[in-house]
């Protein structure tokens, strides 16, 4: 129970083709790890059964919605959750379908991990390259490319290293450094939970061991003081007359009582008064930590305002580049002017520049035809009405992304990247 | 706390409170969709912790089937008052008397399904634009693709091939009049994450949720509690039981199980060993495999 209270969180997603097995390996995870109820299990045989198969279908247990069921693809992000004594995890699963790089996105943007998958008779694929790119232009800190149906290649090591070689080559080019390589099987369980006896040539870890073991504490920003204020609290009652409280969630660095703080954009200065919980006031509080912050002035600060250190500061800025992905059917307008959301500011915001369209494929930068359609990535020049307080997105994942929302019917219909 | 690392229950706290902020500061009229089981219990304590020291700024809202075990009642009056919150309570009853809702029929009858109608008058009467709710999406496969922030239309519909993709910690709760969101700042918990968090945090749950004596009929293969509103035939007998109920629903649906777990800690100990889902018990859940994700489109919870 104790060694429960102890557990962390690894936020994962995967990727691959359709039919590269996904679905399988998901299954295979959440049934080997006991995450799999009773009556979960005998729904899925069923099901299996209905379909004329001798063993359950790992996939079905991945099974979303009636539609899905029915196309018997999956169409967007689902989340999943299993757990071991050392760590609870929560899987975004998306699909591998070429028209979905949005779903990857969106899954992958909170993820501290990325499971790739290869099919074995096949290599590293157009959508392979599409995956890594998308997983390095998020910066998700730890890859795993995993290997899979090594049991319909005789689970020889050569596919293995040839598969790795290909994959390397291609790598190299982006900005990834922890990448592993895992042959299994979904299927059959090889090196998924338990280490396969058929691959004696492999001399690495399990999946479940590695992402178990991943070192993800340093996968937040502790060093860049970055505090977006959400909301004031003025509870104006008898016991707290005077508290003025503001309530938000660090994005970054280590924030202290008694440190010196700029307020932006107004450049006010003060000091932290108290670090305020429920659970009492506390000496410290770092990223992703939701606080309430006290100031020892009488300053205004409200929503959308940020505390930083004083000799730390984020930039203020009203021109922004950002590496964008368009994620609505219909095509940007270029005179439209879009609400664009950064932390917790609001602005409105124009698409002034479009330098190129990133080939996710291939990385290729075109300029000739800069037409953004949904699902293109593109390096892109934002002009806001108010200037944001922004650091790159290498920097800091929550100071360095934004969104951008249609005027009028209020849909999300990009996410950026800062520069 | 060394290395500025947080457990996951750390982390999972420290993410819903993020969201009721949001919540509050998004929109004009939210509230918590309060139920008095334990997942809008936890959720409710969130809202302590995000806004304290001030009270929590939005009213708890109850859609009462008037079937309910009388131990949700007074628990749920009880919290109100220690909070010191609103409650607002809209009514199935009179749903059913306007003319608007229409009582099912037969054995297993239930107005479970009737607390869509109730639901969504109750936002529109009081133009409620986020509802707060504590669902999980490890409860239920429709649910595991749910936002945290769910869009729903003007007629309180969740379309779920049409929704706003969701990044980062960047929350979209834009919205024309007469549309709502629903908004799940539990999404990411599961079911042990709920009961060690409660055992963690010593939060106060209806003694339902302990094992305890009652009378009881087998049917559907649960223990189905004796109440004013349950029809029996003539082979069912009530017997008297030791069960506990993992999940609280209407008295008329919600199946107990025959267990030993009377404090916080065995309850934890059998839920993390435990081989059925909680949502087993529910009949609702057992009409049809999709009758969650059919229900959830036309507005329920
Ligand atoms: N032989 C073999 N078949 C596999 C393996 N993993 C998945 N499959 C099969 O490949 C097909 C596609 O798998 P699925 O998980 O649905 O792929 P997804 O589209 O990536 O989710 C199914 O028929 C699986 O049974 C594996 O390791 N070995």
């Amino acid at each position: 129970m104790n060694a429960y209270l102890n557990m962390e969180l690894l936020r994962f997603t995967t990727a691959g083709s359709v039919d590269d097995g996904k679905s399988t390996l998901i299954g295979r995870l959440l049934f080997d790890t006991k995450s799999i109820f009773e009556d979960q299990l005998n729904q899925v045989k069923k099901s299996s059964d209905r379909k004329g198969l001798a063993n359950p279908d790992l996939s079905l247990f991945t099974d979303g919605l009636k539609d899905e069921r029915d196309q018997g693809i999956t169409i967007d992000v689902a989340y999943r959750y299993f757990s071991t004594p050392k760590r609870k995890f929560i899987i975004a699963d998306t699909p591998g379908h070429i028209q979905y790089t949005r779903n990857m996105i969106t899954g992958a943007s909170t993820a501290n991990c990325a499971l790739i998958l290869i099919d074995a008779r096949h290599g590293v694929v157009e959508q392979t390259c599409r995956h890594a790119i998308i997983a390095s232009l998020l910066q998700i800190p730890h890859l795993i490319v995993c290997v899979n149906k090594m049991d319909l290649v005789n689970y020889q090591e050569d596919t293995f290293q040839k598969t790795k070689k290909d994959f390397e080559r291609f790598s190299s080019k982006l900005d990834v450094t922890d990448i592993r390589f895992i042959p299994i099987s979904a299927l059959i369980g090889d090196n998924v939970t338990k280490r396969s006896e058929k691959m004696a040539w492999y001399e690495g870890s399990t999946l479940l061991y590695c992402l178990e073991n991943l070192h993800i504490r340093s996968d937040h920003n502790h060093i860049d003081c970055r505090f977006p204020v959400q909301t004031v609290i003025r509870p104006k009652t008898k016991a707290y007359h005077d508290f003025r409280g503001y309530a938000g969630r660090i994005a970054g660095g280590v924030f202290k009582p008694g440190d010196e703080i700029t307020i932006l954009p107004s450049g006010f200065t003060s000091k932290i008064k108290t670090i305020d919980t429920l659970d009492g006031p506390l000496n410290e509080a770092f990223a992703p930590m939701s606080v309430t912050i006290q100031l020892t002035d009488d300053v205004d600060v409200s929503r959308g305002d940020m505390l930083v250190r004083s000799n730390n500061q984020a930039d203020l800025n009203q021109d922004i580049e950002i590496m964008m992905c368009w994620l609505h059917n219909q095509e940007p307008n270029p005179k439209a002017k879009y609400i664009i959301r950064h932390t917790t500011s609001e602005a409105k915001a124009i698409i002034k520049n479009v330098r190129y369209k990133l080939d996710v494929n291939t990385l290729h930068r075109n300029i000739e035809n800069l037409n953004i359609g949904m699902n293109d990535l593109a390096r892109i020049q934002l002009r806001t009405t108010k200037p944001l307080l922004t650091d790159s997105y290498r920097k800091n994942r929550t100071t360095g992304s934004i969104i951008l929302i249609d005027e009028n019917t209020y849909e999300t219909v990009a996410a950026g990247m800062i520069i | 706390m060394s290395n500025y690392n947080l457990t996951h229950l750390d982390e999972l706290e420290n993410e819903s409170i993020f969201i009721l902020r949001e919540v509050f500061a998004q929109f004009e009229h939210p509230c918590i969709l309060f139920s008095g089981g334990k997942d809008s219990i936890v959720v409710t304590h969130l809202a302590k912790k995000a806004f304290h020291p001030a009270k929590i700024p939005f009213p708890l809202v109850h859609i009462d089937t008037g079937h309910n075990f009388p131990e949700t009642i007074v628990f749920r009056d009880q919290i109100v008052s220690d909070l010191d919150v609103s409650l607002i309570v809209g009514m199935v009853q009179e749903s059913i008397n306007s003319g608007r809702s229409k009582e099912e029929r037969g054995k297993n009858a239930s107005r479970n399904a009737l607390q869509t109608n109730t639901l969504l008058d109750t936002i529109e009467l009081h133009h409620f634009d986020a509802c707060v709710g504590g669902a999980r999406r490890d409860e239920e496969k429709a649910r595991a693709k749910e936002r945290f922030f769910s869009h729903r239309d003007q007629f309180g519909q969740w379309d779920p091939k049409n929704q706003r993709p969701e990044l980062w910690n960047i929350f979209n709760g834009k919205h024309h009049d007469g549309e709502h969101f629903r908004v799940f700042p539990l999404s990411n918990w599961t079911e042990i994450d709920v009961w060690q968090y409660i055992l963690g945090e010593k939060i106060q749950i209806p003694s339902l949720y302990f094992a305890h004596e009652r009378k009881v009929i087998r049917r559907n293969d649960t223990w189905l509690p004796l109440s004013e509103y349950i029809q029996l035939d003539e082979k069912e007998v009530p017997l008297q039981k030791k069960v506990r109920f993992r999940t609280l629903g209407d008295i008329t649906i919600t199946g107990g199980y025959e267990s030993d777990a009377d404090t916080l800690e065995k309850i934890v100990n059998e839920v993390a060993t435990a081989r059925q889902t909680e949502r087993g018990n529910r009949a609702d859940d057992k009409r049809s495999e999709t009758s969650m994700e059919d229900r959830k489109k036309e507005g329920y919870f």
